[in-house]
């Protein structure tokens, strides 16, 4: 034996990286789903994002000086470069997908310390600065096309590295998108809603938008899934989704000529995913039940504000890294009761003293 | 059904639920051991102030004789477990993680287990309650859950209180322990007569045996001797959760009320002992035998033979682990007590004392040791915490140094149950940190006391050395004077003679 | 032009005039610096920082003679509240960085030397020293500042510093390792 070590001698078997693997599992319908239909040049670009992440994680712990093996092994990097592949257009060159995880994995991580350091959430982080920095590659959406139109392999690699994808496959809309343009152009919301995919195909993803958060029934279930396995907490989706939804019906029943319906606000965009793999990311989120509460009617409420009143049609990423500078101020200030205690910090009353 | 349901409703928040690993020694029954060829028994097996020796070397002494006196209102008496020949009182390694050596009486038995008069009986019926208690202090009974607080400081806790609850704790909530599952099973009859008598000396009538729902063999048996003393004794099933066994969780489990920070479950009116206490306040009671042996649960995969044994206090660990067929493998880990709270040993050498619940050698596979990652904020441990604090937190200002900072945010109302480090994702050492807090706290706060008493005891020097300084001028000026007024008198003397002597030769002359 | 100047002149007097007012009227009495530092020290005047007395020490601290970390038996938090109180850097100072957090030294007599010479008792400034002439001294150890008095004085130098013995009650875990992010490859 060598050094003692302290109590306890025994330990769960939940580990950092299981639960990465655990949300990586539970990401991979959705990420099927969107591979499949938005054919080879999205497989690529996904390979290329996550292999491009990863490499850089190791550069950067090699640059820090830090142990790399368990770091590169314990699949937080993996899971960055997945995420930030997800909010991709499918068809979008090879260096937006290398840039987005370098981004991610550099200023959102590792500039703040590494695994655990950082304030923003790094897939947020890139999503934010490649929508601001690139806006027209990065709203060039293709319709989903049926298999037997896809690309080939050969066309693929030509569009994800070559001249790009041909402008009559990008000239599709998301939803959001699409909602935002026609309003703006003054049409009524009822003739702007009939143009737009119907909630069935939006639920299976059979629509225009990111790599990965079209299909908001896979993603919602691979969500309930981390939810079994005990990974994420049922408080930050519910209160985020329950927060956009009654801020949509309650908009939608005053003003229903200006308001989408409440519904398509949880199928469209990347709702789903943010709600159930971005917002629930441990680093960036308040650690008590009430804080996460908090948290998630907070985004809800910013997604909401964003797409009605903001510049762009989609506002799941700002809504997300304003609430992580919350984070801090929200753990602050909420905190459990400490046991024998009251809120304050003072002892309980003394009842039965004699 | 219903056992089902109020144990859904007896949980605790917070806690955890390691895999317990209870089967691997709970359907051996209590096996008495043989006597050792030696036994080791510290002075301080119990808080407080460490036991007075009463014998020295080569004393021979009998089977309950007291070889050891309290010394103080909070310590126990000691009693020799066996007859035997004291062959050295110096010191040993303590039952302890630190290894360090502590005053140890070293008790070479003549194998004829041979009593001293015991202690005459009472018949608790009859006894004052005062009485009791004095006779439990008499035994050297301390909580035998682990705290090894003495029982017969609890036992009169009714002066200052007003008590209306015993809570007899057999929830059993650490993993792998079986000893007080197999005691109710086995000797429920003792426990609850134990029970009866100490709610006599607390002068309460009301008796919960509290126990949990994976220990159903042990509810029944107590089921069935629900007498103590006359008074009803109440079997409650909680949930099975860590750290149900905490006094404090109990309580709030048992009865949904919660004890006040920095105070007793007393100012609740619930005084809470262990099952295995009320064991031995049975026996001391009614046939005067003083604490002597208790049961261990040998157990852990790097056991041969896990096992429930009665061994005598002493009883060096590496003869218990001999009597249950010995190691498999090199163990991760030895421990003295539970996977969660239990304490590593460095050697084997050393002896079970009374607090002792259990010796364990944990494999690697059960230890799941892994390398300590960086806290990715889960929020597990402030889930999993029974206290409502923020572990990570506290963590994070102790590795700042900011250790006044983490006692402001609760770090000395953690109990150290282990269940955020048990649970943390990234394996980090939580409760090491937080022990080392609050040891580091301590020893500061001591270091300021103690340099309050140096600053007091200098200036009491000082003062001394002025007084004596002073005494010594006031002495030589009082010299002085004296020598003053004698070399006067002498000079007036000498002028008086010198008057006289004139006359003298004419004396003389005559 | 000229209004402009007047203005702001009268509005740069007046508010000086505020400010006069108020630094008179909320003036704050600062505690004599020397009072302050004595009480932080241990007050036993052992006198191993060469000053007579932990006064004299106090006042050569205050008069910038004497660096903070001119007590021994106070150690690394004598210093560093020292520190605070003149002002200096304690935060990467190499001389307080320097003093490693020394366990609290107590003397330790070895009987077979001592003659019972009582020169220690005589000496400490703790009374920590129990003994009589020709007699064996002992240290109580609750009482020792480790100041070091008694072993220079001891002629036959059966007096030793060494560190305070560490009982089960005072006995705690060590700070444990930091995780792996604090962990650089080239320097482990």
């Amino acid at each position: 034996m060598t050094a003692l070590a302290s109590a306890p001698h025994t330990h769960s078997l939940f580990t950092v990286s299981r639960t990465m693997v655990a949300v990586m599992v539970c990401l991979s319908p959705a990420t099927a789903q969107g591979l499949y239909q938005f054919g080879w040049p999205a497989v690529i670009l996904f390979a290329l994002t996550l292999a491009a992440a990863w490499l850089f994680e190791i550069f950067c712990l090699l640059l820090a000086g830090r142990p790399v093996a368990p770091f590169a092994g314990d699949g937080s990097a993996l899971l960055t470069g997945w995420l930030v592949a997800m909010t991709l257009p499918p068809w979008a060159p090879w260096w937006i997908g290398v840039l987005g995880a370098g981004i991610a994995i550099v200023i959102g991580k590792h500039v703040f310390g590494g695994l655990g350091q950082n304030l923003f959430n790094p897939a947020m982080v890139a999503r934010a600065m490649l929508l601001v920095a690139l806006p027209v590659p990065m709203t060039q959406w293709v319709a989903p096309s049926d298999p037997a139109h896809a690309p080939g392999l050969r066309a693929a690699l030509d569009i994800t590295f070559g001249a790009g994808a041909p402008v009559d496959a990008v000239s599709s809309a998301s939803v959001l998108g699409h909602l935002k343009s026609q309003f703006d152009a003054g049409l009524p919301m009822e003739r702007i809603l009939a143009g737009t995919a119907s909630l069935q195909d939006q639920l299976f993803g059979i629509t225009a938008g990111s790599l990965g958060e079209t299909s908001a029934f896979l993603l919602l279930a691979g969500g309930l899934c981390l939810m079994l396995l005990r990974i994420i907490s049922v408080v930050t989706p519910l209160f985020l989704l329950g927060t956009l939804f009654g801020l949509a019906a309650l908009a939608r029943l005053l003003a229903p000529e200006s308001f989408p319906p409440p519904l398509l606000h949880l199928t469209s965009g990347a709702t789903m995913l943010c709600a159930f793999f971005i917002a629930t990311d441990y680093v960036t989120a308040p650690v008590t039940a009430a804080g996460r509460a908090l948290y998630g009617a907070g985004i809800g409420a910013l997604i909401f504000v964003i797409r009605s009143w903001g510049a762009f049609p989609e506002g799941a990423a700002f809504a997300v890294l304003l609430m992580n500078a919350c984070t801090p101020l929200i753990d602050t200030y909420i905190r459990p009761r400490i046991f024998g205690r009251t809120r304050t910090g003072k002892p309980l009353p003394l009842r039965d003293r004699t | 059904m219903g056992a089902l349901l109020s144990a859904l409703l007896s949980s605790i928040r917070g806690g955890v639920h390691p895999e317990t690993r209870k089967f691997l020694s709970a359907e051996s029954p209590i096996e008495p051991m043989p006597i050792p060829a030696l036994l080791r028994l510290p002075l301080q097996q119990h808080i407080g102030a460490p036991a007075e020796p009463l014998v020295a070397r080569d004393d021979h002494v009998l089977k309950g004789q007291l070889i050891a006196r309290a010394r103080g209102p909070i310590s126990a008496n000691l009693h020799a477990p066996t007859s035997g020949r004291v062959i050295a009182v110096g010191p040993f390694p303590a039952p302890h993680p630190s290894g360090l050596p502590v005053p140890t009486i070293t008790l070479r038995p003549d194998g004829a287990d041979r009593w001293a008069p015991r202690l005459p009986r009472l018949r608790p019926e009859d006894a004052e309650p005062e009485e009791i208690a004095a006779r439990v202090a008499e035994a050297g009974i301390v909580g035998m859950g682990g705290a090894t607080f003495p029982a017969a400081v609890k036992l009169t806790l009714r002066d200052r209180y007003r008590l209306h609850t015993l809570i007899i704790n057999a929830a059993e909530c650490e993993p792998y322990l079986t000893c007080d599952d197999r005691l109710l099973r086995e000797r429920a009859e003792e426990v609850a007569d134990g029970a009866g008598i100490m709610a006599r000396a607390l002068g309460v009538t009301k008796i919960i045996v509290a126990i949990e729902s994976n220990k159903p063999a042990a509810a029944a048996a107590m089921r069935r001797h629900n007498l103590g003393l006359g008074h009803p004794v109440q079997v409650r099933v909680v949930a099975t959760q860590y750290p149900m066994g905490s006094e404090k969780h109990l309580v709030r489990a048992v009865t949904g009320r919660e004890t006040p920070a920095r105070a007793l479950t007393a100012e609740l009116g619930i005084v809470v002992h262990n099952s295995a206490t009320a064991q031995a306040v049975h026996l001391a009671v009614r046939y005067g035998e003083p604490l002597l042996s208790r049961v261990v649960t040998v157990s852990g995969r790097g056991v041969a033979r896990p096992a429930n044994v009665q061994a005598l206090l002493g009883t060096p660990v590496a003869d218990l682990l001999a009597h249950c067929g010995g190691l498999t493998e090199d163990p991760d880990r030895l421990l003295l007590g539970g996977p969660m709270m239990g304490q590593p040993i460095r050697s084997p050498r050393v002896p079970v004392v009374k607090g002792t619940n259990g010796v364990l050698a944990l494999t690697r596979a059960e230890t799941r040791k892994a390398e300590t990652m960086p806290c990715i904020r889960c929020g597990a441990c402030v889930r999993a915490c029974p206290c409502g604090l923020t572990p990570f937190e506290l963590n994070a200002r102790i590795q700042a140094g900011d250790l006044e900072g983490a006692a402001a945010v609760g770090l000395l109302d953690c109990v150290s149950c282990g269940c955020c480090s048990y649970i943390c994702p990234s394996n980090i050492p939580l409760v090491q940190g937080f022990s080392f807090a609050k040891g580091k706290l301590a020893e500061t706060e001591s270091r300021k006391h103690q340099q309050e008493e140096t600053r007091r005891l200098a200036a009491a020097r000082t003062a001394r050395e002025e007084a004596i300084a002073e005494a010594k001028r006031a002495a030589m000026a009082r010299h002085k004077a004296q020598m003053a007024e004698k070399k006067r008198r002498a000079a007036e003397e000498a002028a008086q003679a010198a008057e006289e002597a004139p006359a003298e030769p004419q004396e003389a002359a005559k | 032009m000229i209004t402009a100047a007047a203005s702001m002149s009268a509005l740069g007097l007046g508010l000086g005039l505020l400010l006069g007012a108020a630094a008179r009227k909320f003036h704050v009495k600062t505690p004599p610096v020397v009072d302050e530092m004595e009480r932080i020290l241990p007050g036993t005047n052992c006198g191993q920082c060469g000053y007579p007395g932990c006064r004299g020490a106090a006042e050569a601290i205050a008069e910038g003679g004497a660096p903070v970390t001119l007590c021994p038996p106070g150690g690394r938090d004598v210093a560093l509240k020292l520190a605070e109180i003149v002002g200096v850097d304690c935060s990467g100072g190499p001389e307080i960085s320097g003093m490693t957090d020394i366990e609290p030294q107590v003397a330790f007599i070895f009987e077979d030397h001592c003659t019972g010479c009582t020169k220690c008792f005589k000496r400490c400034p703790t009374d920590a020293i129990v003994g009589a002439a020709k007699q064996i001294h002992t240290v109580i150890w609750d009482a020792c500042t480790g100041c070091d008095a008694c072993v220079q004085v001891c002629p036959t130098e059966a007096i030793v510093l060494r560190s305070k013995p560490r009982t089960l009650q005072s006995w705690y875990w060590d700070k444990p390792d930091q995780p792996l992010a604090a962990l650089r490859t080239g320097a482990a």
